[in-house]
């Protein structure tokens, strides 16, 4: 029986899963950009941030169904509504440990930095940025496995991806469908996981391997 | 929108909330407790985070059918990492010192965690729970999609049929109740904190870097 | 009390214990000392099974303690250790309450063991009980530590290392505290230190341990005189007691702030003076400032209801000893080590007092000679 199901719909889990997967990618690179630039500036003003982080916080409150749904009602039925909200959810996380893991960069590096004649830029590059990074991929992963997740209310507004099948499957009482949603969707998810943590170890300088978390 | 969706809302949630702790701290005192399950526990309960709800809810549906008691599972299996992963690293942390001491001093296992490691986890535990309900707010709107009610039925119904003003009226409620357990429940926690670190004095800290 | 027979301890490769016997009688105050590494540690844990040897028994009473319940025998074995471990979710009486309530004592009895362990050490009830470890200063915490291995009675006390981490002064009133709290109850106290000032000040018997081994086991008196090797000796100083320009008389240990009273002074008067400095007993001098006598709070306490006496005057004895400034301090000593007296009081000829010497300051005098002025 799984064998006859596979046969009928392996095209559209296959389908499903290429364009599932584009979505996640594409709006997670943007956030990851979006998210590290905002990180720094706001580490270099530690005071809006007591202001804008909670303001965000707040926002992120909003459930991700509205905000694809009213984006659609403006935006109409385009990829692009679809990246754009992604995107918008993904920038929290990463925003967030960008600037936790900048601003807890224990002071004395910074000032040797500086005392070795660094510019504020290089001590952020050479300095700042690599002891920030496994925090800040800590908040990628995080964010690469809600958007998986989000990702799903895509087909709410009829842009596929592997919500496509399992809201078939719901509303038509098909479990073998809502199975060949979820099941991907949730590999998906581990694998993405799986493999940024396996860069964030790479990330990780190598004399703080030991007791980075 | 009215007040009973609001309420039918807030029920779904507290109720899946305290199912989450009923389970999920034991699960969590079982991680700490027992080593050989613990690895197993701590990557299933991040698994079951990694599914997408609706496709979680999709499968439960499958066996409970649509409805509330569908909503609840899914909510209390979705919301169980942070109360598990919480309740196994308040434990862990609870300092070398004071296990030593009550075990010499004749405590059973039992009355170890019962009188000694729950009470100074429960901070971090309770940190935990916030996390779980400010979740569950806002992922209980996928509730209405498998006949849970709740919220979020005024909300895709709107979206349906391009209805702002009730979109709107519908997240602003929501939004408010996540931020005021949010808030309400931090407020709890600082207080809990500060009294705890009231609690470690200077004295003692010094005592515990000497060794 | 407490007998070991061969008891060894490896990890791996490492012997911790190398096959170690000794026996401490009832009541006794043993002290185990030695440099870190030497297993002195590991030896007290064995005591409350802790650490379970690999070889070899032990007994407290008649009793091979592997066959008890580890459980049951902790709750026996009161435990001190050096980071004081109080709970901080618990308020002082909860956790001196601890053990008692483990064994299901009444609530009312708990409070009251709680009053009188308080009292003892001059923590009045109802200041103290309901307060927190973290409003407490460091020697307040080890004391309620102390009081919390002592709250069920138990006839054995552990001591790790208890007053480690405390400051000096602190430490040396928390000696004599502990000294006589153990005097008045009747431990048997199996105490670890690496400080020999505290080793000859407190213990009964000493035994130095040395990379799992005894070497020496013998009373403060006898190790300071006889040391059984080189290391020993260089843990009571540098060189050989013998060879230093060491303190000739009983005026060189001197201890001057003394509670004092006056014969005529009234019982009351007196009960609060000895509570105020933490004391148990008074030099009391007669009008024209010369020796009179002490007077102890357990004679005080022991008199009988409704009795019309005044003042300390009946109360007075004249049996604790007694020097004179100029008297050989190896007299001197003797004659603190050899009863029971906390001290030995120390006159000028004219039976002025001059002050009076005790352990602490005897241990006290030896380490300035020693190493100089230390504290």
């Amino acid at each position: 029986m799984i064998l006859h199901f596979l046969e009928l719909y392996w095209r559209r889990i296959v389908t499903a899963f290429g364009v599932h997967l584009v979505y996640v990618l594409v709006s997670v690179a943007i956030a990851f950009v979006i998210a590290l630039a905002l990180g720094i500036l706001l580490s270099r003003m530690p005071r809006w941030a007591n202001v804008i982080l909670p303001v965000l916080s707040v926002l992120q409150t909003i459930p991700g169904i509205v905000f694809i749904g009213v984006l659609f009602l403006y935006n109409g039925m385009v990829p692009s509504t679809v990246i754009f909200a992604l995107a918008t959810y993904a920038v929290f996380p990463i925003l967030k440990n960008t600037f936790v893991g900048l601003i807890e960069v224990p002071a004395h590096y910074k000032e040797a930095a500086q005392g070795c004649g660094m510019s504020p830029l290089q001590v952020l590059w050479h300095i700042e940025l690599p002891l920030a990074m496994p925090v800040i991929f800590s908040g990628l992963r995080m964010s690469t496995v809600y958007t998986v997740s989000w990702a799903v209310l895509a087909a709410m507004i009829g842009l596929g991806g592997l919500g496509d099948l399992i809201y078939s499957g719901i509303s038509s009482n098909n479990n073998m469908l809502t199975l060949a949603g979820a099941i991907p969707a949730a590999v998906m998810a581990m694998l993405l996981s799986w493999v940024i943590e396996l860069l964030r170890r790479r990330v990780i300088p190598r004399s703080l391997r030991r007791d980075a978390s | 929108m009215t007040v009973t969706m609001v309420l039918d809302h807030l029920l779904i949630v507290v109720l899946a909330v305290l199912c989450t702790i009923v389970v999920g701290v034991p699960v969590g005192i079982c991680a700490y407790c027992f080593p050989l399950v613990r690895k197993p526990i701590l990557w299933a309960v991040e698994v079951l985070q990694t599914i997408p709800v609706l496709a979680l809810l999709g499968i439960i549906m499958v066996f409970l059918g649509g409805g509330k008691p569908t909503v609840i599972l899914g909510l209390l299996l979705y919301s169980l990492l942070p109360v598990v992963l919480n309740t196994y690293v308040g434990l862990s942390e609870v300092d070398p010192v004071l296990k030593e001491v009550s075990t010499g001093m004749g405590m059973t296992r039992r009355n170890r965690l019962l009188l000694v490691e729950l009470p100074l986890a429960f901070p971090l535990i309770f940190t935990g729970i916030r996390i779980a309900t400010v979740t569950a707010i806002g992922v209980a709107v996928f509730a209405a999609s498998v006949g849970g009610g709740g919220l979020g039925g005024i909300i895709t119904r709107g979206i349906k049929t391009g209805d702002m003003p009730q979109i709107i009226g519908g997240t602003l409620v929501l939004m408010a109740m996540a931020v005021g357990f949010d808030m309400g429940m931090a407020w709890i926690e600082r207080r809990m904190k500060e009294q705890r670190m009231k609690r470690s004095t200077p004295e003692q800290k010094k005592g515990m870097e000497e060794v | 009390m407490i007998r070991f027979e061969n008891v060894r301890k490896s990890y791996g490769d490492k012997q911790v214990l190398k096959g170690i016997s000794f026996h401490i009688d009832e009541g006794e105050l043993a002290v185990l000392i030695g440099p870190s590494g030497c297993g002195k540690t590991t030896t007290l844990k064995t005591i409350n099974r802790l650490i379970e040897p690999d070889e070899g028994r032990i007994y407290i009473g008649n009793e091979d303690i592997a066959t008890t319940d580890p459980v049951k025998l902790r709750r026996n074995i009161g435990y001190v250790i050096q980071q004081i471990g109080l709970f901080p979710n618990m308020n002082v009486e909860q956790n001196i309450c601890v053990v008692p309530h483990l064994l299901k004592y009444e609530k009312r009895k708990m409070r009251e063991r709680t009053h009188e362990l308080l009292e003892m050490v001059g923590m009045p009830y109802d200041e103290y009980a309901h307060k927190y470890p973290h409003e407490l200063s460091g020697g307040q915490q080890q004391r309620i530590g102390v009081l919390r291995a002592l709250a069920a009675s138990p006839p054995v006390v552990l001591m790790d290392e208890p007053f480690g981490a405390l400051d000096p002064v602190t430490r040396a009133t928390l000696q004599d505290e502990v000294r006589n709290l153990q005097k008045k109850l009747k431990k048997t106290i199996v105490f670890v230190t690496h400080d020999m000032n505290e080793a000859l000040n407190m213990a009964d018997k000493i035994i130095f341990m040395e990379q799992g081994e005894i070497v020496q086991m013998a009373p403060p008196g006898e190790m300071l005189e006889h040391p059984a090797s080189d290391l020993i000796r260089s843990f009571m100083g540098k060189r050989s007691i013998a060879e230093q320009a060491m303190p000739q008389t009983a005026a060189d240990f001197l201890r001057q702030n003394v509670s004092t009273t006056y014969i005529d002074a009234r019982i009351r008067e007196s009960v609060e003076l000895m509570a105020r400095r933490n004391v148990d007993t008074l030099v009391v001098m007669n009008r024209d400032e010369t020796y009179a006598g002490i007077v102890s709070i357990a004679d005080i306490n022991r008199m009988e209801k409704g009795s019309t006496i005044q003042t300390v005057e009946p109360l007075l004895r004249q049996s604790n000893p007694v020097s004179y400034v100029d008297e050989d301090a190896h007299v001197c000593f003797e004659k603190l080590l050899s009863g029971d007296a906390n001290y030995v009081v120390v006159l000028r000829h004219d039976n002025t007092l001059a002050g009076i010497v005790t352990k602490t300051s005897i241990a006290k005098a030896l380490a300035d000679a020693v190493w100089g002025d230390t504290v």
